[in-house]
């Protein structure tokens, strides 16, 4: 993808906060972040983290209340989706933005069969006749390789492995040529053998395709495999975000650097004991005055408890939301 | 870990263990078939390893480790733990037995009582098995708690007041209470994020060290198993395809699908990914209830031979300490042999990608 291309979704200070009985929890605290056509990014956290609270805010997919999208714009297609009405995003939504969920067992319909689900962002947005959205199904069904699609269509989700309805939610997200692909966690219930599958498809299909795909997971590895960028999200903020080589090559947050030596590899040398990063992610409540990961740290000092870093930048698209310099191994300059 | 494990002794020896569910239909609800979860299961575990289960979803791997602690009645098969023959002992026999093997569980939220405290859940199998006053389980159960890393002011809490690794930490204390010998650890770290997994790993080995703890580690995540495990066995549907000490395993494996599994795990190294050559495998598993005839593997495996489709393989010793179930292992006696037999299952697999391209 070229540099400084315009992003074709952009998404600045967006706040997100729940309301509950004795007063607030701020899940999405001040994420910024775009994404370049035809760019595949990277979204990494722990469970809590916000990462996916971040994108169901910025689909209007939480309910509110309790959630409140207090600040931000999310600029898409020359309109901002947290200004446009119901009805207006309702057309993004599953039209040029779609949308694969986690778990594959219960995000499809299982009173209607799979060809009724396919066709129905088919019939709504482009509003083809049943028979041309038939057809369209068919070819959708073999793009994501399931075979015998015309009788698989008539087939109810219970029919389908785990792996296979994973394949027909891609296929439903991807029916009406959608610009913008979020995924959510979309490998994470699978075994790895048919994680592999996926990750194969999707990789094929976005540069078959040229749709810019958000990819929301835990996994590093994943996010080595297949991004362009990752965005490293903890306790509701961005704390990081480089391209996928320099992340790895050369992480600058220490949370980052933690997470990447804590996970145990299958190639290469085995440590004889794994490193651990000492207690809990926090427990998200009123807005940070500090930053979220200083507990944990092992490199915090005195600033770090009383201001929540910004992000900085540290080199060629990368920047850390850290006061502590690694380069230069001291407190950073500002 | 080595240095507590005694090579010589076996402490479990698992002999062609079968757990068969039966599957009634029809009106009459007839006996018209079963599903094969563990179907002939023959390993050993030594006193003070950790022996790696690994398999994907559905393999069997769970079925199997209770069925070895005697959770269910099995269909056939000897189970010997400690020297003593538990196979077909009758449930009410059994509880002497219990106070030496324990079970990990996996969902730390579904395994422990929301109804009872801390101190009731640790404190629960000294109730059953032990006849110490009450003042002694308290003691016992505080002891525990310093153990597994849990602050004992938090005694009497609730399940619901703890993060999920605490909560696995309950567990871990739960199963230490009698001084077991073999604890079960089914996926015990699969609930938990990626930043809590290494702590809870961290603290089984160093209970593993400290009580000289035999482990079954039972899990899906491959990394985690080679860090943790001294030998690893691989399951698919229901059968152990190969069992090898972990270094050779993960370094040199036999089995095409255990080659398929290992390369199907993403690195977390952007760089290996350009450079990894990947056996991505087709389909899904079959179903337990109806596995193919043949080899079990033959439907998903790129090394398929004709003969894999009619004679299942047998699952012998091919090296010393290397078990494999294979085929294109059945002439294989020394390492020259193996070697040769992995690279040609190689070619076959290239030669039957050609094949179905063409």
């Amino acid at each position: 993808m070229p540099d400084g291309a315009q992003p074709i979704l952009d998404v600045r200070g967006l706040k997100t906060v729940f309301k509950i009985r004795d007063g607030e929890v701020h899940a999405v605290n001040d994420v910024s972040f775009d994404l370049k056509p035809g760019e595949l990014l990277g979204v990494v956290g722990e469970s809590g983290s916000g990462k996916s609270v971040t994108m169901m805010s910025l689909l209007g997919l939480l309910p509110t209340p309790p959630a409140e999208i207090r600040c931000g714009s999310v600029m898409f297609d020359g309109q901002d989706l947290l200004k446009i009405d119901a009805e207006t995003l309702r057309n993004v939504r599953g039209g040029k933005i779609g949308f694969v969920f986690q778990d594959p067992m219960t995000s499809l319909n299982p009173v209607y069969n799979v060809g009724m689900q396919i066709m129905e962002p088919l019939r709504k947005h482009m509003g083809m006749s049943k028979k041309d959205a038939t057809l369209r199904a068919q070819e959708l069904l073999e793009l994501v390789g399931i075979p015998d699609a015309p009788q698989r269509l008539k087939d109810y989700p219970h029919q389908f492995s785990g792996g296979m309805r994973q394949r027909v939610m891609i296929a439903i997200a991807l029916a009406c040529d959608p610009q913008v692909l979020i995924a959510d966690e979309p490998t994470t219930a699978l075994d790895v053998t048919i994680q592999a599958q996926i990750l194969e498809l999707m990789k094929e299909l976005q540069e078959r395709l040229g749709m810019a795909v958000i990819w929301i997971t835990h996994d590093l590895g994943v996010v080595a495999g297949i991004a362009d960028r990752v965005v490293v999200m903890y306790g509701g903020q961005i704390v990081e975000q480089a391209p996928t080589r320099e992340l790895f090559k050369n992480p600058q947050h220490p949370y980052t650097r933690a997470l990447l030596k804590t996970v145990p590899r299958v190639l290469g040398k085995r440590e004889d004991r794994l490193q651990v990063i000492e207690g809990q992610p926090p427990i998200l409540g009123a807005s940070p005055t500090a930053c979220p990961f200083r507990d944990r740290c092992d490199v915090a000092f005195s600033r770090c408890a009383q201001e929540n870093p910004v992000r900085y930048k540290v080199g060629n698209g990368h920047d850390a939301a850290c006061f502590y310099d690694a380069r230069n191994k001291g407190p950073r300059n500002v | 870990m080595s240095n507590t494990q005694n090579a010589d002794t076996k402490l479990i020896e698992v002999n062609n263990l079968k757990m068969h569910f039966p599957i009634y239909s029809g009106l009459f609800r007839r006996h018209t078939g079963s599903v094969k979860a563990v179907d002939g299961v023959s390993f050993d575990i030594y006193d003070g390893e950790t022996l790696g289960l690994v398999g994907e979803s559905g393999c069997g791997k769970s079925t199997c480790g209770r069925a070895i602690l005697r959770l269910y009645d099995i269909t056939n098969g000897k189970i010997s733990i400690d020297g003593d023959e538990i196979g077909d002992t009758p449930q009410k026999d059994l509880r002497t037995k219990r106070p030496t093997m324990q079970m990990v569980f996996q969902d730390p939220q579904a395994s422990l009582n929301p109804r009872m405290t801390v101190q009731a859940i640790i404190q629960e199998p000294l109730d059953e098995h032990t006849k110490l006053s009450k003042n002694e389980k308290r003691n016992k159960v505080h002891d525990l708690m310093d153990q597994v890393g849990l602050n004992r002011k938090f005694a009497g809490r609730y399940p619901h007041a703890f993060s999920g690794g605490q909560r696995q930490r309950i567990g871990i204390a739960r199963a230490l209470a009698l001084n077991p010998k073999f604890i079960v650890c089914d996926e015990p770290i699969a609930a938990l994020d990626v930043s809590i997994q290494a702590q809870v790993v961290n603290l089984l080995e160093d209970l593993q060290k400290e009580y000289g703890l035999t482990y079954l580690f039972i899990s899906h995540d491959l990394s985690m198993v080679r860090h943790i495990a001294s030998r690893v066995a691989v399951m698919y549907l229901g059968k152990i395809v190969e069992l090898a000490p972990r270094e050779t395993l993960y370094s040199a494996p036999l089995h095409p699908y255990t080659k398929a599994l290992l390369s199907a795990v993403p690195e977390p190294d952007p760089e290996l990914h350009d450079t990894m050559k990947r056996t991505v495998l087709t389909g899904d598993v079959p179903s337990p209830a109806n596995p193919p005839k043949g080899c079990n593997f033959c439907t998903r495996c790129p090394a398929v031979m004709d003969i894999c489709q009619k004679n299942e393989p047998e699952y012998r010793e091919v090296l010393p300490g290397r078990f494999v179930a294979c085929h294109h292992y059945k002439d294989v006696t020394t390492i020259a042999d193996s070697t040769a037999a992995s690279e040609a299952s190689d070619q076959q697999s290239l030669s039957n990608t050609n094949n179905t391209t063409n």
